[in-house]
Order: C-alpha cells, then sequence, then structure tokens
C-alpha cells in the first residue's frame, strides 16, 4: 500500500512540476498529463478492491461519478480554463485522480462484464469522436492552442484509438481455456 | 435497491454538474460560451483611446454616437484577417445600402502595435477600400491590449513563425460602450441584425 500512494504521490508531483512543459503542446496536456493524474488516483486502490457497500454494488455509482469527471475533462473549455485560471488548474489536478482514477478502478472491480464491454465500446468511440473532431475541425476548438497543434492531437487521439483496441481486442483471440488454467492456477495457490 | 438510489443520485449530480458546466449544453467551447456571457451580461467595454490609420485618436467606450462593428485583426496577417476584412467590406457595403452610415461605426482593430504603425494600418485600409468614413483601422495602444482582450475575450497566441492565431468574430458595441454581442466573422447578415437592435 505505502508504495502505491508513494508511487501515486510521485506521478501528481511530476505533473505538477512540469506543468509548463506538458501543458505547451495539447498532445501532451491531454494524452499524457490527464491519463497520468487518473492512473495515480487509480494506483491508491490496491488491485481487487471491491467494496462491500449495498450502494456500490454493481459499480454502477462509482462509474458514473467517474464518467462524469471523464465528460467534464473531454469539454474543450474546462482544458482552456485550467491554462487561464490557477482555480481550476488545482481542480484539475485534484479531481482527475480522486474523481476519475479512484471511483473508475472501484467501480470496475465490482462491474458486470457486460458492462464492462459496453463501456469500452463506448470509450473507442469517444477517442473515435474525439480524433475525428480535432483533425477535422475548420476552426480553434481550444482558444489556447494553434489550429496545427490541434490536427496533431486528433492523429493522437487516433494513434491511442489503435493501441488500447489492441489491448482489448487481443485477449479475445486466446483460447477460452487459456484463461481458465490461468485463473485456476491463481485460485489454487496452496495455503 | 441501494445500490440502485445511489446511481441515481450519481446520475442527477453528474447531470446538473455538466449542466452547469456547458451553459445548459450549448456552450461546449471557451468561445461559444463567451458569447452567451456576452449577450447575457451586456459587460461594458473599456474607454481605451484607438488611433485610426489617419491619426486621430478615436473612443471606444461610453458616449459615442454611434454603434461600433469591431474586430481584431494584425495586418501582416496572411489567413484569416484578409478574409475578415472582405466581410467587413460587404458589411460596410450593407450599412450604406440600408442608409445606417451616420449610425454604425466599423473598426478593424490591430492587436500588433510595435508592427502595425500608421503606415502599415493606412495600406490595410487601401487593401479592403476602408476610407475612415465608416470603415477605420486603428490600432490599440500596447498599454491597453491586455485589458481590451480581456473585456471582448479575444486570445492571441504566437504562431512561432512570427504570426499569430486568434479567435475572429465581429463584436456589437452598443452606443452606450457595451458589448452587446459576438457573431462569426463571416455572419454579415446577423452582424448587421445584431447593430440593428441596438438602434432601436
Amino acid at each position: 500500500m505505502m508504495w502505491r500512494v508513494t508511487i501515486a504521490a510521485l506521478i501528481v508531483f511530476a505533473c505538477i512540476a512540469f506543468r509548463h512543459v506538458l501543458e505547451r503542446d495539447p498532445v501532451t496536456h491531454i494524452l499524457v498529463q490527464l491519463p497520468l493524474l487518473i492512473l495515480s488516483g487509480a494506483l491508491l486502490v490496491p488491485p481487487n478492491t471491491v467494496l462491500a457497500y449495498s450502494w456500490s454494488k454493481g459499480g454502477y455509482a462509482l462509474l458514473i461519478i467517474a464518467v462524469t469527471g471523464i465528460a467534464f475533462w473531454m469539454l474543450p473549455r474546462s482544458i482552456d480554463s485550467a491554462l487561464s485560471s490557477d482555480l481550476v488548474e488545482v481542480a484539475k489536478f485534484v479531481s482527475l485522480p480522486l474523481f476519475i482514477g479512484v471511483p473508475l478502478k472501484l467501480g470496475w472491480a465490482s462491474a458486470h462484464p457486460i458492462l464492462r464491454g459496453f463501456l469500452k465500446a463506448e470509450a473507442l468511440s469517444m477517442l473515435g469522436v474525439m480524433a475525428f473532431l480535432y483533425t477535422h475541425a475548420p476552426v480553434r476548438i481550444c482558444n489556447s492552442y494553434l489550429v496545427s497543434d490541434q490536427e496533431r492531437l486528433g492523429y493522437g487521439f487516433l494513434i491511442v484509438i489503435f493501441f488500447v483496441s489492441l489491448l482489448w481486442v487481443t485477449p479475445l483471440f486466446a483460447p477460452r481455456n487459456a484463461f481458465r488454467n490461468s485463473s485456476a492456477r491463481t485460485s489454487s495457490v496452496p495455503a | 435497491m441501494k445500490a440502485f438510489f445511489a446511481s441515481i443520485a450519481a446520475a442527477v449530480f453528474g447531470a446538473t454538474f455538466l449542466w452547469n458546466a456547458t451553459d445548459g449544453l450549448s456552450a461546449l467551447t471557451t468561445e461559444s460560451a463567451r458569447r452567451i456571457a456576452v449577450v447575457r451580461d451586456n459587460p461594458y467595454v473599456p474607454d481605451v483611446r484607438l488611433e485610426t490609420m489617419s491619426g486621430e485618436m478615436e473612443r471606444l467606450g461610453v458616449d459615442r454616437k454611434r454603434t461600433v462593428v469591431a474586430e481584431f485583426i494584425y495586418t501582416s496577417c496572411p489567413t484569416i484577417c484578409r478574409t475578415g476584412g472582405s466581410y467587413f467590406a460587404r458589411l460596410r457595403n450593407q450599412i450604406v445600402a440600408e442608409g445606417l452610415a451616420d449610425q454604425v461605426r466599423l473598426i478593424s482593430i490591430s492587436f500588433d502595435p510595435e508592427t502595425d504603425r500608421r503606415a502599415e494600418l493606412t495600406q490595410y485600409g487601401n487593401i479592403h477600400d476602408a476610407d475612415g468614413a465608416i470603415w477605420t483601422v486603428a490600432r490599440a495602444r500596447a498599454t491597453d491590449l491586455p485589458r481590451l482582450l480581456e473585456a471582448f475575450g479575444v486570445v492571441v497566441i504566437s504562431d512561432g513563425f512570427g504570426g499569430f492565431e486568434h479567435n475572429t468574430a465581429m463584436h456589437i458595441v452598443s452606443p452606450d460602450g457595451r458589448l452587446r454581442s459576438v457573431v462569426d466573422f463571416d455572419d454579415v447578415a446577423g452582424a448587421l441584425r445584431e447593430a440593428r437592435k441596438t438602434l432601436q
């Protein structure tokens, strides 16, 4: 637990310390800094933690909170505000770990496989919309960044979709008993 | 059952939060948010003095006789300012055609006073046939620029090649010095409609 908190704190610290470098370019701002902050929140939750409360059953409430946070930080005006207002910038460093990273990890652990599949499909299509929007928009979407930068951001989203879908699709081609064996192995560890 | 109610509560909270964050789902970008805010608040513009291409100092703020339609430019701009200029020329022609020449003032304001001296402003005016009667080209003083751009919600960033990228639009300022509306840089009909509203 201790080392997880330490790494999470280090990531947040690095995101703050190097924020001027990271935020100068929308690609590193949105595709590096924001995911790292979410990751730092997820690190705070030990693996396979399933909340035993009745309100968190199925992970729905937690995932809705995480999706709300993601939706907010997908708004171009939120990104602009983070760059123009210190208050929003601070809120970014607090909310991405605590209101997206933590509930996403907790909710995911207790989510039904169908819900997980649904969220994965949503995530990929949303990334696709982002890629299309930023590569094709004829106007500046973020006041803080150049049109040529936002186009690169669009292609960045495209690369992310490629690797994320690879990550999620590859296991589907593995033989089914490979999963069964591996789960059998972990559960049959001698005490 | 508790999980169901918790989900509903989370969804209501999330929807309310996002509704507020987007002005009722109507503004996803800073640009659209600023246009909504302008129409709602009608903020006063700073009463700065602009140096026009004919060398006169012209006030932008209160106590004007005419409604002002302003756009922000820099004269060495190779792209959008030129296009914006041609739409401004069309707007000027419309204003003349509808007999509003003594009621509406057009000002192209340069946010690059270092480069844009009187000669450059005049040249820009000549290219677009702005003769100063209805439409003039002017520059803001460097010291006035930050609050001027802030008040109009214009964000200027360097493009790394000696030029700038900036949001371009037509800003309608009523004779009492309040910003009434912001329309797209090519929305000549919209600018004319909004300018007319300030004259009633």
